[in-house]
């Protein structure tokens, strides 16, 4: 749960009033707030956060592999906000069977690359992406490279029809 | 390089009128098209000239570096950094090792920040370059190309001279430089600088005025501000569209806030546009370095950090201490604090982020790099979709990204 400190972060406290219970967890550190969020709520936070507070960029999107904890994967977006000068983390986490989250492209349509290629990379399936197909490896690629399991050296992982 | 397939024309309508005969042409646009400035493959949906759709097709560089990166040192991934975007290598270099000082909690001493300045912004002038004449011959204009190369080949100079390699540099390392700037360095930064306004305006004269240029750029590619945000474009392209939004303003790292300089901003948002700003963003970049180099701090040019920083060479053969530091680094790295940490630059194409994850060990658990034409590639479909197939080339050219950026 968050620390004490973090309780009256006027964010938290306004999600908090918005969406009781889609924030479980806050941590800063480095001068950059993380909050930890819900993975089914995240499309609502996301709006809020857009829509409310704004964060009228996502920065970046990307994902972490805790292989073998659990839960496995950490889906990481940058959110930021021009206006206010503000950036904040927000993080999901997700179990490493059949990991899946609904899209953020409906909030930013510019999500629609970085969830293609935490998909590829990862294999965390977005829910209701436009087009979630491969993007940097061929499409016959087997296995997802940034998953701790995947070994950096080793045999050849290569094109399935060689 | 472009095959031509008919496409199955649309149902005719049912009600009672004769059907347009249309045709679509799909038209293969690269991976090794002249224009597309690297390995970039555009599936082109045609209809007649107009592009009814277009989408980017991306991974033909992709190196893995993200996954090199866990599996080596804090400081071996210096020298992926300059692979990422091989035009603007220092930027990467900066952005990755501020991420990790940051995490070490290290602080840099004032020569190599004012150095590090100086050194990026000599690099955005000389990635502009090459988007100039590369722009330029892509609309047209050859001889662009030869007066920017010629500036950028100094600039190359420049840095061979400091880092004794022209293009994938590893100059700035973890808590300061890779080595003391050479002797004279002074006066060659000082040469260039002194002849570079000059040059800007060569170019000026032979391309702001230009009709066929005008004609080329103005009024192609433009997408509403907002649009822009929301698809995650950053950079040059922002500013030509009116949002005077710098990472060195609004989130200053290595000093940059005791710098003068402007945001050069332009309304239109067109191809035009982000010519004229990027002109101006050399011309203010050049108006930092010689800042810096006239108030260049005197001090050391690496942090005190001996379980960090390699210590000097005379050292290691005089004293034991470095040299068991030495041995340590090179064999077992250094440890960092667990934790994370998103650190963002402005490189010459947007914002440049590294998203790096500690475990607590000496090698990275997760480097993520945020390439600023990742995200400016999105708008690609957005910008050229309606319009005719020779705008491609000029809306393509003036997002300049690397693909070495976007796929990494």
């Amino acid at each position: 749960m968050q620390p004490e400190s973090l309780r009256q972060e006027p964010l938290i406290q306004a999600l908090e009033a918005v969406l009781p219970g889609s924030v479980v967890g806050a941590a800063r550190a480095h001068g950059e707030l993380t909050l930890t969020v819900e993975p089914a709520r995240i499309v609502d936070v996301c709006r809020y956060l857009q829509e409310s507070e704004g964060f009228e960029r996502l920065s970046d999107l990307t994902a972490v592999d805790w292989h073998p904890r659990e839960p496995r994967f950490e889906v990481v977006y940058h959110l930021h906000s021009v206006r206010r000068n503000l950036r904040l983390r927000l993080k999901c986490r997700l179990s490493g069977e059949g990991p899946e989250i609904d899209s953020v492209t409906p909030v930013w349509s510019g999500a629609d690359w970085y969830e293609r290629e935490v998909f590829d990379l990862f294999g965390i399936r977005f829910r209701n992406h436009p087009n979630l197909r491969r993007i940097l490896l061929p499409e016959d690629w087997d296995g997802h490279p940034l998953r701790k399991d995947y070994p950096v050296y080793g045999p050849k992982y290569g094109y399935k029809d060689e | 390089m472009s095959e031509q397939e008919p496409v199955t024309p649309k149902p005719a309508p049912t009600a009672g009128f004769q059907p347009q005969a249309t045709s679509r042409t799909v038209l293969n646009m690269g991976p090794q098209h002249p224009s597309t400035h690297g390995v970039l493959r555009l599936v082109l949906e045609l209809d007649g000239e107009t592009i009814v759709k277009a989408e980017p097709d991306i991974g033909y560089l992709h190196t893995g570096i993200e996954k090199q990166c866990e599996d080596k040192f804090y400081q071996q991934v210096v020298p992926l950094t300059d692979r990422v975007d091989y035009l603007a290598n220092l930027s990467n270099n900066l952005c990755y090792c501020l991420a990790v000082e940051k995490l070490l909690g290290l602080e840099i001493p004032p020569l190599a920040q004012w150095m590090r300045v100086m050194l990026t912004e000599l690099t955005r002038i000389s990635s502009h370059l090459v988007w100039l004449g590369t722009h330029a011959i892509d609309i047209g204009a050859m001889s662009v190309f030869l007066y920017c190369f010629r500036e950028r080949e100094e600039l190359l100079r420049i840095f061979e001279m400091f880092s004794g390699q022209r293009m994938m540099t590893s100059y700035f390392r973890i808590g300061g430089l890779a080595l003391e700037p050479p002797r004279g360095w002074h006066r060659r930064v000082k040469s260039f600088l002194d002849r570079f306004p000059d040059a800007v305006q060569e170019y000026e004269d032979l391309l702001t005025a230009n009709p066929i240029w005008k004609i080329r750029t103005q009024g192609v590619g433009i997408v509403p501000l907002e649009e822009l945000l929301n698809l995650g474009v950053t950079g040059p392209m922002l500013r030509a569209a009116g949002l005077a939004w710098d990472i060195r303003k609004s989130e200053p790292y290595s000093s940059y806030e005791l710098f003068d300089f402007e945001i050069p901003t332009r309304q239109e948002g067109d191809v035009y546009a982000r010519y004229q700003v990027r002109l101006e963003e050399m011309r203010q970049s050049a108006r930092i370095a010689r800042q810096a180099l006239e108030g260049m701090p005197s001090g050391p040019w690496k942090a005190d950090a001996p379980k960090v920083v390699l210590p000097d060479r005379e050292k290691m053969k005089t004293e034991m201490e470095a040299l068991i530091h030495h041995f340590k680094i090179v064999y077992e790295g250094f440890r960092v604090p667990p934790g994370e940490v998103y650190q963002v630059i402005e490189s010459p194409r947007g914002e440049l982020g590294y998203y790096v994850v500690s475990d607590g060990s000496a090698r990275p658990y997760r480097v993520h790099i945020h390439g600023p034409s990742f995200g400016n590639l999105q708008a690609t479909a957005r910008m050229i979709e309606g319009r005719l197939i020779a705008d491609v080339i000029a809306a393509l050219g003036s997002m300049d990204f690397v693909l070495g950026d976007v796929d990494r």
